[in-house]
Order: C-alpha cells, then sequence, then structure tokens
C-alpha cells in the first residue's frame, strides 16, 4: 500500500527505535506505515527520487535518435527502450511517494535543480555507437548497482528494483548487439565503436560514485540496509564483469593501467579523474543545462494534456451523476 | 513570474492502487500504485506500465483511499489469535504409519 509513513507519538521513540532496529538486523523489509527513523526517511526520499530523476532525464541521451534510427528494427528496439526508463521512473517515484512525498514536487525539485540524478546523463551522445555504448556500459553499471538492491531495506524500493533489473537484462544486451554488429561492418564503423567505448568508459566508472574514502554517507546507509555494498566494491565488480566482454567485442578500454592482477584475483585499473565528476556533479557537465531544461519544457508543454485530462475525467463523472 | 520554481497547472490526481492477475488461474497481485484523473486513464496507464511485457491477463485499480487496512505495524497482536491455533494444521494429528491415504 503506498499509504504515508506515520509519525510516532511523543516518548514512544526508543520502543519503535529498538522495533525498527531489530527489523533491520533480521534482514526484515520496513513496509511504508511502520514506523521509521526520520533520518533513515529522508535518506531514502533523496536515494530513491535521485534515482527515479535519472530514470527520467535518461530518457535524453538516446531518446535524441530514435528519428535517426538506422532502420526499423533499431527504431524499435530503441523506443521501447527509452519508454522503459520512462517507466522506471514512474515505479521508482511510487515508490518515492509511499515515503510520503509528492511526485509533482519532486518534478519541481528536479526542474528547479534542487534535486540531482546519475553524473553520466550529463555527458553528450554524438553518434549512433553511442546508443549501443550506454546499452552495454551505462546500462551494465546501473545493472551493477542494482541487483544488489533489490534486498534493500525498504520494501517498495526494493520492490521496484526487482522490476527494474528484469527489464534492465534487455537494455544491455541489445547494447551490446548493436556493437557487435558494428564490429562485423566497416573500418569506419569499427572506429566509431572504439571512439564512443573510449568516450563513455571513464564516465561510466564514475556512476558508482566517489571514492569509499570521500563518500561519508556509505557507512550509515549500509548499516540501514539501503545500501548494500560500497561504491569501490562495485566498481570492482563492474570492470571485472566488462573487460573480457570488450576482449570478445574487440574493442579496446582506454586505460592503460588495466591489468589483471593474480593476487587479488581481480582487474587492477587506473584512477578516474574525480575533479571531473564534482564538476559534473555540481552541474558544470557538458550537457547539465540542456537535460534540466529540455526536462522542464517537457513538463511545461505537457501541462495542456494534464489539464483535459482532468477536465475529461470531471465531465465523464457529471455525465454519470446526471444519469443516475 | 520569473520564480524559477513556478511550474504550470499542477491537478491532483488521486493514487491508484494496481493490481495484475499474471495469467488465467491466479489470483490478482498488487503490483505499484500510480495516478490518473479517473479510473479509466488509471487503468490504461497501468497497461502501458505494469504489462509491457505480457505481465498481465486482467488488471484491477482501486482508489488508494478505498482500501480498508490492518493497523499499520504488521506483526502486532491483531494476527496473534492464530499463532497458538497448532490444531488448524493437519500436522497436529499423529497417523500411524500404515493408515493408507490420509
Amino acid at each position: 500500500m503506498s499509504t504515508t509513513a506515520q509519525e510516532a507519538p511523543p516518548g514512544a521513540d526508543e520502543a519503535l527505535q529498538a522495533d525498527f532496529d531489530a527489523k533491520i538486523a533480521a534482514n526484515q523489509r520496513i513496509e511504508p506505515r511502520d514506523w521509521m527513523p526520520e533520518a533513515y526517511r529522508r535518506s531514502l526520499v533523496r536515494q530513491v527520487s535521485q534515482h527515479a530523476h535519472s530514470e527520467i532525464i535518461g530518457m535524453q541521451p538516446e531518446g535524441d535518435w530514435i528519428a535517426t534510427a538506422p532502420s526499423l528494427r533499431r527504431k524499435a528496439i530503441l523506443l521501447a527502450k527509452v519508454q522503459d526508463e520512462a517507466g522506471h521512473g514512474l515505479y521508482l517515484y511510487a515508490a518515492a511517494e509511499t515515503l510520503g512525498v509528492d511526485r509533482a514536487d519532486l518534478t519541481e525539485r528536479l526542474i528547479g535543480g534542487r534535486q540531482k540524478y546519475s553524473s553520466i546523463f550529463n555527458y553528450p551522445s554524438l553518434n549512433y555507437a553511442d546508443v549501443g555504448v550506454i546499452g552495454w556500459l551505462v546500462d551494465g553499471a546501473a545493472i551493477c548497482n542494482q541487483v544488489p538492491l533489490c534486498r534493500t531495506s525498504f520494501g517498495p524500493y526494493a520492490r521496484a528494483m526487482v522490476r527494474i533489473c528484469k527489464e534492465e537484462s534487455f537494455h544491455q544486451r541489445q547494447g551490446y548487439e548493436l556493437l557487435m554488429r558494428m564490429m562485423e561492418g566497416t573500418e569506419g564503423q569499427r572506429a566509431m565503436v572504439q571512439d564512443a567505448v573510449d568516450r563513455w568508459w571513464w564516465p561510466s566508472l564514475m556512476m558508482f560514485g566517489p571514492p569509499d574514502v570521500d563518500s561519508p554517507n556509505t557507512r550509515r546507509s549500509m548499516d540501514w540496509g539501503i545500501k548494500i555494498d560500497t561504491n569501490d566494491d562495485l566498481r570492482q565488480k563492474f570492470v571485472d564483469m566488462t573487460v573480457p566482454q570488450a576482449e570478445k567485442l574487440g574493442v579496446t578500454l582506454p586505460d592503460p593501467e588495466l591489468a589483471w592482477n593474480d593476487e587479488r584475483d581481480h582487474y587492477d585499473f587506473g584512477e578516474p579523474d574525480w575533479d571531473e565528476l564534482k564538476q559534473v556533479i555540481s552541474g558544470n557537465g557538458p550537457k547539465n543545462a540542456e537535460r534540466v531544461e529540455r526536462r522542464r519544457a517537457a513538463h511545461e508543454n505537457g501541462a495542456w494534456v494534464r489539464e483535459a485530462a482532468t477536465a475529461y475525467a470531471e465531465k465523464q463523472r457529471s455525465a454519470r451523476e446526471v444519469a443516475v | 513570474m520569473s520564480n524559477d520554481d513556478v511550474t504550470p497547472a499542477r491537478p491532483e490526481w488521486p493514487l491508484y492502487e494496481v493490481f495484475v492477475r499474471g495469467k488465467r488461474g491466479l489470483n490478482h497481485v498488487h503490483v505499484g500504485s500510480l495516478h490518473a484523473p479517473d479510473g479509466e486513464m488509471a487503468l490504461h496507464n497501468a497497461r502501458n506500465l505494469y504489462t509491457r511485457r505480457n505481465e498481465g491477463v486482467s488488471i484491477w485499480v482501486v482508489l488508494a483511499e478505498n482500501v480498508t487496512a490492518s493497523s499499520p505495524d504488521e506483526k502486532d497482536p491483531y494476527f496473534a489469535p492464530s499463532g497458538d491455533k497448532v490444531y488448524r494444521h493437519p500436522t497436529f494429528y499423529p497417523i500411524p504409519e500404515d493408515v493408507p491415504h490420509i
């Protein structure tokens, strides 16, 4: 149910806190109408709404290429994928609303620049190879991030993640398949794929957030079960998964330090440019302003549709009342 | 008019809970919620949002405010009465091994 979380009566906090802690310790889910600490609720609102915004803004880099898809098959696939991103945004807004916030309000916070979304969508998509690389690397990184979140402690968030992960696998595979086709093509097509990989590799690694030493909230979020793995662990996992895929595809990942480490049983890799991540997060990425402006325009230009739907529903209601 | 936060019309659409029957023979199961101006549009949106991959053969939408629910805490004494009635389970009754078909 999507009913708002309840406020605790004064004085009862300690027993409620103990009950909450016991549920978390027993790996049980917290549901919307359970008591929860205000800091837990606030943290979740921030995390879930940023996640929702990322899905919605994430429609833009690929949406740009729907009209110029190279075939009807690719167009149908890309349309379905972008529609999925909209769906993912809505699952997550619905999960956020169970915490007592309002979706329209969250949208206003996004277009007012008061809430953030994933840094990755502030990079431009320059050609159709980018569509493939976004599916492979960006959705691949998203899967790494999201699969553990299916076990997150807040029920509605975990359930939304289950749905999303099921659909995300299609996103990654369509991207990889697109790239495989291009790699079978001309020299020029292979060069396009390599160029797109060069541009998206480091931003994809940055999707996991700052290094653990710079991520002060990680500990608390992990104690609450709303974060399952640290940023660095997920980044490592992503690199380990992706390197063999790059080899199969026949592209080079743009990192001279990338090498298998027998002792660690992991790939070693270079340090992303954390200053760049800070810049992009604070609004100075190549596309920040454009992405938010486009979202605002879509929201404002869609106002008449929302008004018309409301008016239509009202008219239907009155017609029914007259008929009775 | 220059305020950055001013956005156009924000109609208050009520919240609907969405239930989907996965296939014939199964119960409708709660899958999530959405906002819509009325039930008909809620159904339409639920189709687009929750059944893009043949996840259902039937959808119910219910105004969230029309759902009557048990108390907020899902493990409270409300469900205690069933806890001590072990005789409601078949395993409560010892039957010799050689009695067939029971």
